[in-house]
């Protein structure tokens, strides 16, 4: 059997990561943390892939790729799959986990919340968390990102967990970004809404 | 009935949940390297990497004693195995052994022959320095020290340095009296 450490470890080292880099390191400098904290992801994402992928032919298409990511990469990683992919067919996927392990046992900081119940709570502790969680995020994008560049796919990667504690995790396939900004009057964001999506799997 | 102290981790560790080991050694590697990139000097990744361990076995000591179900230790005997054979084996799924003590029964060895931090790892030339399990020896410390006892926790040998074994010496610098800042009302 593969050899196993308790979830603790690992969830030590995530927070512990976040902490060092967010607080310690670059204490200041948000977007430096962010990146550095993204490129331990990217490192993971790499070498699992080349770990998993030893023995499998070339993916045909991007598509079967990132049914990998989806399934088997996912499955080594949480013990399940992703809930559900959709994909918009011009190389822009959305990855969503009902139930994102690395986040579910978070919540926000019940002292903020306290503080402004007086105020629109809900929206107020919503901010919060958001803000608190989205360090936590880099470094699993980071790990999908290393995972498609090893299999070939060169993307962007982001994710928003709005749905706490389902995570979306959106890529945008390089080839994709190339085409939106030749298509130079609409921003990146604004052209991704008016594609329709449709469900690949679930 | 008191439950009865547990002498190994093992029907613990069957029961947390766990997760695949590959994902935790790559995670580390790539902290270390990232580490190594970002602070230069090896002697200061030595230094975070404790840091970063400390700040993690301050934590996991609640774990720790919640899950674990041991009693007030005698002696720091008995500390250390408790350590060696209920705590490595909790969370690394790893059992140390305890030898080289003292004749004062304070300082003592545990001795790592498996170490699932070490899968994949060669340390390349320009990081002879590096203590690259300095995690553990920082869990260890920060771990005690919530538990009252100072310690000072180093590595004596290490496989990666082409020794035989990961030994990580354990020293009780002293116990800090417990101090009850609040009152008893039974």
């Amino acid at each position: 059997m593969a050899r196993e450490v308790s979830e603790s470890c690992m969830d030590s080292l995530l927070t512990e990561i976040v902490s060092s880099y967010c607080n310690r390191f670059y204490a200041n400098k948000p977007e430096l943390a962010a990146r550095r904290i993204e490129a331990i992801g990217y490192q993971v994402g790499h070498q699992l892939t080349e770990r998993y992928t030893i023995e499998r032919p070339r993916f045909s298409d991007h598509l079967e790729a990132i049914k990998f990511i989806c399934k088997d990469f996912w499955f080594e990683l949480f013990k399940k799959q992703i809930d559900n992919l959709k994909t918009n067919h011009r190389g822009t996927f959305v990855l969503q986990d009902n139930k994102f392990r690395w986040l579910s046992r978070m919540s926000g900081d019940s002292s903020v919340e306290i503080s402004s119940a007086a105020q629109d709570s809900s929206t107020m502790s919503d901010n919060k968390f958001a803000q608190a969680t989205s360090m936590h995020l880099y470094f699993p994008c980071g790990i999908i990102r290393g995972a498609l560049s090893t299999l070939g796919i060169p993307c962007a990667v982001s994710a928003d967990i709005s749905n706490h504690p389902a995570c979306n995790i959106l890529c945008v396939f390089h080839e994709l970004m190339r085409r939106l900004v030749c298509d130079s009057d609409k921003g990146v964001a604004v052209s991704l809404h008016e594609f329709k999506w449709t469900k690949r799997y679930s | 009935m008191a439950p009865a102290v547990p002498r190994s981790g093992d029907a613990i560790f069957a029961n947390v949940e766990r997760v695949n080991a590959e994902l935790f050694t790559l995670t580390y590697g790539a902290i270390v390297r990232q580490l190594l990139t970002d602070l230069e000097e090896v002697e200061e990744v030595n230094k975070q990497l404790d840091q970063m361990g400390y700040n993690i076995g301050i934590r996991l000591i609640d774990e720790f004693l919640a899950k674990s179900n041991v009693t007030r230790c005698v002696d720091f005997r008995e500390t250390a195995e408790v350590i060696a054979k209920v705590g490595f084996k909790m969370f690394l799924g790893v059992t140390a052994s305890v030898t080289n003590w003292d004749t004062e029964g304070t300082c003592c060895s545990l001795i790592l022959e498996d170490n699932p931090l070490v899968d994949f790892v060669e340390l390349p030339d320009t990081c002879q320095g590096l203590y690259y399990c300095n995690i553990l020896s920082g869990v260890v410390r920060g771990a005690l020290e919530m538990v009252s006892m100072k310690t000072e926790v180093t590595w004596v040998r290490d496989m990666l340095r082409g020794d035989d074994a990961f030994e990580l010496q354990v020293k009780l610098l002293k116990q800090i009296p417990e101090e009850y800042p609040y009152k008893d009302d039974e």
